[in-house]
């Protein structure tokens, strides 16, 4: 908190004591300072920094010493007014509790219990594994780095598949079909009983004519569909009202059509042939 | 016109596409009735890539499938092409990039535990748009924090074919070889004969 220090001349203040120079192991100029002390990703790299700069083992860490160093730095960083996380204070406090610990004589009821730096070692050997991870990561031949794609130019023309149609889009399509039509339906209906009589009329006719004919025979094709529903219509309307019957000899055989018993002829039609 | 060889076929895809082809992609290149199985088509790859033995561009296989490359050993002069050296990446993005590929699925917070810093915002910003990792789900403990994963992009970036391409993480000494090590050195204990017991029989 003491970054703005009053006394000049003074660089840091370490546990109160007020250092005129910057350490003589450490004299790099202030920016460059502010540079390598704002490299450390964290209180466990800044650990593990001064256990490598001593080529200590992690396993051999010196906690008192470590300790003194790790607060010199902390001094450091707030005298440059980085801003210094939680976690390096949380660390500066774990450190204290370790170094308390380390210096007080162990009950006996606790002679099973862990070496209090365990869980700091295991830590820093946790974090020194994804340290190495990364670095191996980031040697990795990469794209736009290391490697880079090979393409040629192409012309683009896509070529274009046809979508593919379900049953169910398709009864949909049907339903649509049917629900316009109806629209349309009540033209129908208003001329329907004209043209349907009169070929209802033109086709007794011709019945009282043949009185025996085949069903097929009652079409002509040439006046197309509507021409087809509309004596198809006509038949059915005679044959509603008995007027004409239909006749099959067996399954699958030819229809044929002949007067029906209560017609206008008045007289048992004659039965399909072979009969 | 002949019909042209299969590896040139694959070989013309490949510098078209300008992203990695799976097998079942190269397979669609082609008509139902013509259409060569899978062995013809890997078969018709490693031609290809012997092909290029010697050359600026080889056949390489990553996650997302085959692609034509040029190989790493080309980097120094390639890169003179463009102004800006490809971005690098600082360590806090590698860590915890790294973290979440050897790790996942992992927490924010199971990220923070191991680096002994809070991860930043702006870390997880990049990697997600960069497309390298994805949120896979939800642990469903309080607050349902995300976990995260790598995706394929990340493997096709790092030229991998899959996790496991990954170099080995270093070895983990366990606690236990970490404690009696401790013990043995006697660095701190007072009384020679505590130390000597197995921990599972003193409690």
């Amino acid at each position: 908190m003491s970054g703005g220090d009053s006394g000049a001349g003074i660089i840091a203040r370490v546990r109160g004591e007020p250092y005129p120079a910057l350490p003589q192991d450490l004299y790099i100029p202030p920016d460059a300072l502010r540079v390598f002390l704002e490299a450390f990703e964290g209180p466990l790299d800044l650990l593990l920094y001064l256990i490598k700069r001593q080529n200590l083992n992690i396993l051999d860490i010196p906690v008192a010493e470590i300790t003194r160093q790790y607060m010199e730095y902390l001094a450091l960083m707030k005298d440059l007014q980085l801003a210094l996380a939680a976690e390096y204070l949380v660390m500066a406090a774990v450190l204290a509790e370790l170094k308390s610990r380390l210096l007080l004589p162990r009950p006996a009821a606790e002679a099973g219990e862990e070496d209090p730096r365990a869980e700091l070692v295991r830590r820093l050997q946790e974090y020194e594994r994804f340290k190495t991870a990364a670095e191996e990561l980031d040697a990795l031949p990469r794209l736009e780095r290391d490697i880079f794609m090979a393409s040629a130019e192409a012309v683009r023309a896509p070529v274009k598949q046809p979508p593919p149609v379900s049953l169910a889009e398709l009864l949909a399509a049907i339903r649509g079909v049917l629900q316009r039509a109806e629209l349309y339906g009540h033209h129908h209906i208003q001329r329907e009983p004209l043209s349907v009589r009169e070929r209802m009329s033109r086709i007794l006719e011709r019945m009282d004519r043949v009185r025996f004919t085949a069903f097929s025979a009652l079409f002509s094709i040439e006046e197309g569909r509507r021409g087809v529903v509309v004596t198809l219509l006509a038949i059915l309307e005679l044959i509603r009202e008995s007027l004409l019957e239909l006749v099959q000899t067996e399954p699958f055989a030819p229809i044929y059509v002949r007067l029906g018993k209560f017609s206008a002829a008045g007289e048992p039609a004659p039965s399909p042939s072979g009969d | 016109m002949a019909t042209p060889e299969l590896k040139i076929i694959l070989e013309a895809a490949l510098l078209a596409a300008g992203e990695p082809l799976s097998e079942h992609r190269l397979l669609a290149l082609f008509e139902e009735p013509q259409r060569p199985d899978g062995q013809a088509i890997r078969a018709a790859l490693q031609e290809l890539a012997r092909d290029y033995d010697g050359r600026g561009v080889e056949l390489a296989e990553v996650a997302g499938g085959f692609r034509l490359q040029v190989p790493p050993a080309f980097a120094p002069w390639v890169n003179r092409l463009w102004e800006e050296r490809a971005a690098r990446y600082s360590r806090a993005l590698l860590e915890t990039l790294a973290l979440i590929a050897y790790r996942q699925p992992i927490t924010r917070g199971e990220i923070e535990e191991v680096r002994g810093v809070s991860v930043s915002s702006s870390v997880m910003k990049t990697l997600q748009e960069r497309g390298w990792i994805k949120v896979l789900g939800h642990r469903e403990t309080p607050g349902r924090p995300a976990l995260y994963g790598t995706t394929r992009e990340f493997l096709d970036y790092f030229n991998l074919t899959s996790l496991s391409d990954l170099p080995p993480l270093a070895e983990r000494r366990d606690l236990d070889a970490i404690g009696a090590e401790l013990e043995r050195r006697e660095a701190w204990v007072a009384s020679p004969s505590a130390a000597a017991m197995p921990a599972d029989e003193v409690l």
